[in-house]
């Protein structure tokens, strides 16, 4: 089996475009990431795309539509918040399979304001606020306070965490927003679910990212492994059985699982690793991750955000594009946004965030329902 | 429309002589609880081995959140709880009667399932409902 190697990958600046289609966006992403390795739609050979709010859409056919009909097979996916990491992994295996040499994954997502989460069923009455809450904060709140009922994670600690990513995208100029937000300002903004304030909620908005994943021969060929990134380790796992299923999503165990996985894979561990963006869908989420990928043990992530471990400078770096937090959540892009982000840093293209000497970085995303995907990514040149 | 309150969700039952009560199912094999009837076992694959069974009125506060934003008409705050029933069985809802206040919760404090009208909310046909709720005991 060939390895894989990112050739060329981009984002979009993530904002709010309601005036552009959801394939206008995503093949301005695709564009981008087939001018980072200078190759054209000509030159793939199959198409990945990752959408969520037109998955019945043919997204993936749209872009082509767009950029080029060459008549290549075109997949798309939905997973959840995993949805563009699962079609990197889709285009990833095909190339680990040998069926490719250039394929181009494409992620992307159009969204509107307001809160994500379950209305309730067509019949009867409303659940919301009756039988509990099914909006995503409160239920990434109720996932955060079980970390505080083992562990004593403070509302203070979860704060920490949007502090510090927002200011990691005072140096990204493709996030969402560049604005400091010091900790009184994160604790005091209006509370959507305790101990989830505003600003510890990811921000809703269109987004597109895109990678071109080729073989080692194909990219030695076209001399293009000087930037080239190799996939180490590409993992998707779904949610084992777990007690309180019914009543309380687990993102912990799927990352476990997958986290395991993947470490296995790369043949490296959580120590190998420089820098991460996992999925601080909340800023709840983003302290359970660090333990669930074992960048520290159990009951350790408190410290760790507050001994700026996980900040930009610190032992491993978290979210230093910002993070879902900052940089924005446009859901179906999300997962390749992030490996773009890691990939940069890799290239020692990442400017004032550049995370110095990086070699190792691992991508995380977890849809509910449940998906995990987990990418290790390492710098060759 | 009935003239009695419809059950908010199918777990709940309303026996026609007898107190309301949450019913679990559970597998033989392997003692998983679901909510809600069902004929495989998701935790360990045995068919046709799921019994109904009577869940327990006490309990205690797992985890929770306090809501201050929900959906359009829906009305803030209230807290969204997980309770963890004392036989196994784990029931997400409100709990009521303590204050939406972090210093006033704690965890594992010992609940109670009560039953109640549900807050009002009438179906199309104006049937009426009958919802549980915990509160600390
Ligand atoms: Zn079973």
């Amino acid at each position: 089996m060939s390895d894989a190697y990112i050739v060329g990958v981009d984002m979009i600046k993530f904002g709010r475009f309601p005036e552009k289609t959801v394939p206008e966006i995503g093949s301005q992403a695709a564009l981008l990431a087939l001018d980072d390795c200078g190759l054209s739609v000509q030159d793939m050979e199959a198409l990945y795309c990752g959408n969520l709010g037109q998955s019945s859409g043919m997204v993936g056919q749209r872009i082509l539509q767009q950029i080029g009909q060459t008549g290549i097979p075109v997949v798309n996916c939905s997973n959840a918040c995993a949805t563009g990491a699962t079609a990197f992994r889709e285009a990833w295996t095909a190339v680990k399979a040998g069926l490719y040499d250039l394929v181009l994954a494409v992620g992307v997502e159009q969204m509107g304001k307001g809160l994500l989460g379950g209305a309730g069923g067509a019949t009867g009455i409303p659940k919301e606020g009756l039988l509990g809450s099914g909006t995503m904060p409160a239920v990434f709140a109720e996932a955060g306070m079980e970390h505080s009922r083992k562990y004593g994670t403070t509302f203070e600690q979860f704060a920490k965490v949007s502090v510090k990513n927002h200011h990691h995208s005072t140096m990204n100029p493709k996030a969402m927003y560049q604005i400091e937000t010091p900790l009184e300002t994160v604790m005091n903004a209006e509370m959507i679910s305790y101990p989830n304030t505003k600003l510890m909620c990811s921000v809703n908005v269109d987004g597109a990212a895109a990678a071109v994943i080729a073989t080692e021969s194909k990219a030695r060929e076209l001399g293009l492994m000087k930037r080239a990134v190799k996939v180490r380790a590409s993992v998707l796992t779904s949610d084992p059985w777990q007690e309180r299923d019914l009543v309380m999503p687990d993102v912990n165990t799927c990352t476990r699982k997958a986290a395991a996985a993947a470490y296995e894979m790369a043949g490296v561990g959580p120590e190998d690793i420089n820098l991460v963006e996992l999925h601080d869908c909340f800023a709840t989420a983003e302290i359970l991750h660090y333990e669930n990928l074992g960048l520290c043990g159990d009951g350790e992530a408190g410290r760790l955000i507050d001994e700026g471990e996980v900040a930009l400078g610190g032992r491993v770096p978290v979210n230093v594009s910002g993070g879902l937090l900052s940089k924005g959540h446009p859901l179906g892009a999300t997962g390749i946004a992030n490996i773009y982000e890691v990939s940069t840093h890799l290239r020692g293209e990442a400017g004032k965030r550049q995370v110095e000497n990086a070699r190792f970085g691992l991508t995380h995303v977890i849809g509910l329902g449940s998906a995990c995907g987990i990418h290790v990514l390492e710098k060759v040149a | 429309m009935s003239d009695k309150p419809l059950p908010a969700v199918d777990f709940l039952k309303i026996p026609d002589d007898g107190e309301p009560y949450l019913e679990g199912h559970k597998c033989q094999p392997c003692g998983a609880i679901f909510l809600g009837a069902r004929s495989v076992c998701s935790k360990c694959g045995a068919r046709d081995q799921i019994e109904p069974m009577k869940l327990a009125n006490l309990g205690s506060l797992y985890s929770y959140s306090i809501v201050h934003r929900s959906f359009p008409g829906i009305e803030v705050p209230y807290i969204s709880a997980i309770v963890d029933l004392d036989d196994g069985a784990s029931v997400k809802g409100n709990l009521i009667n303590v204050d939406p206040d972090p210093d006033k919760i704690e965890f594992g404090m010992p609940i109670e399932v009560v039953y109640g009208d549900a807050l009002g909310r009438k179906d199309r046909d104006g049937n009426s409902y009958l919802s549980y709720f915990f509160q600390p005991r």
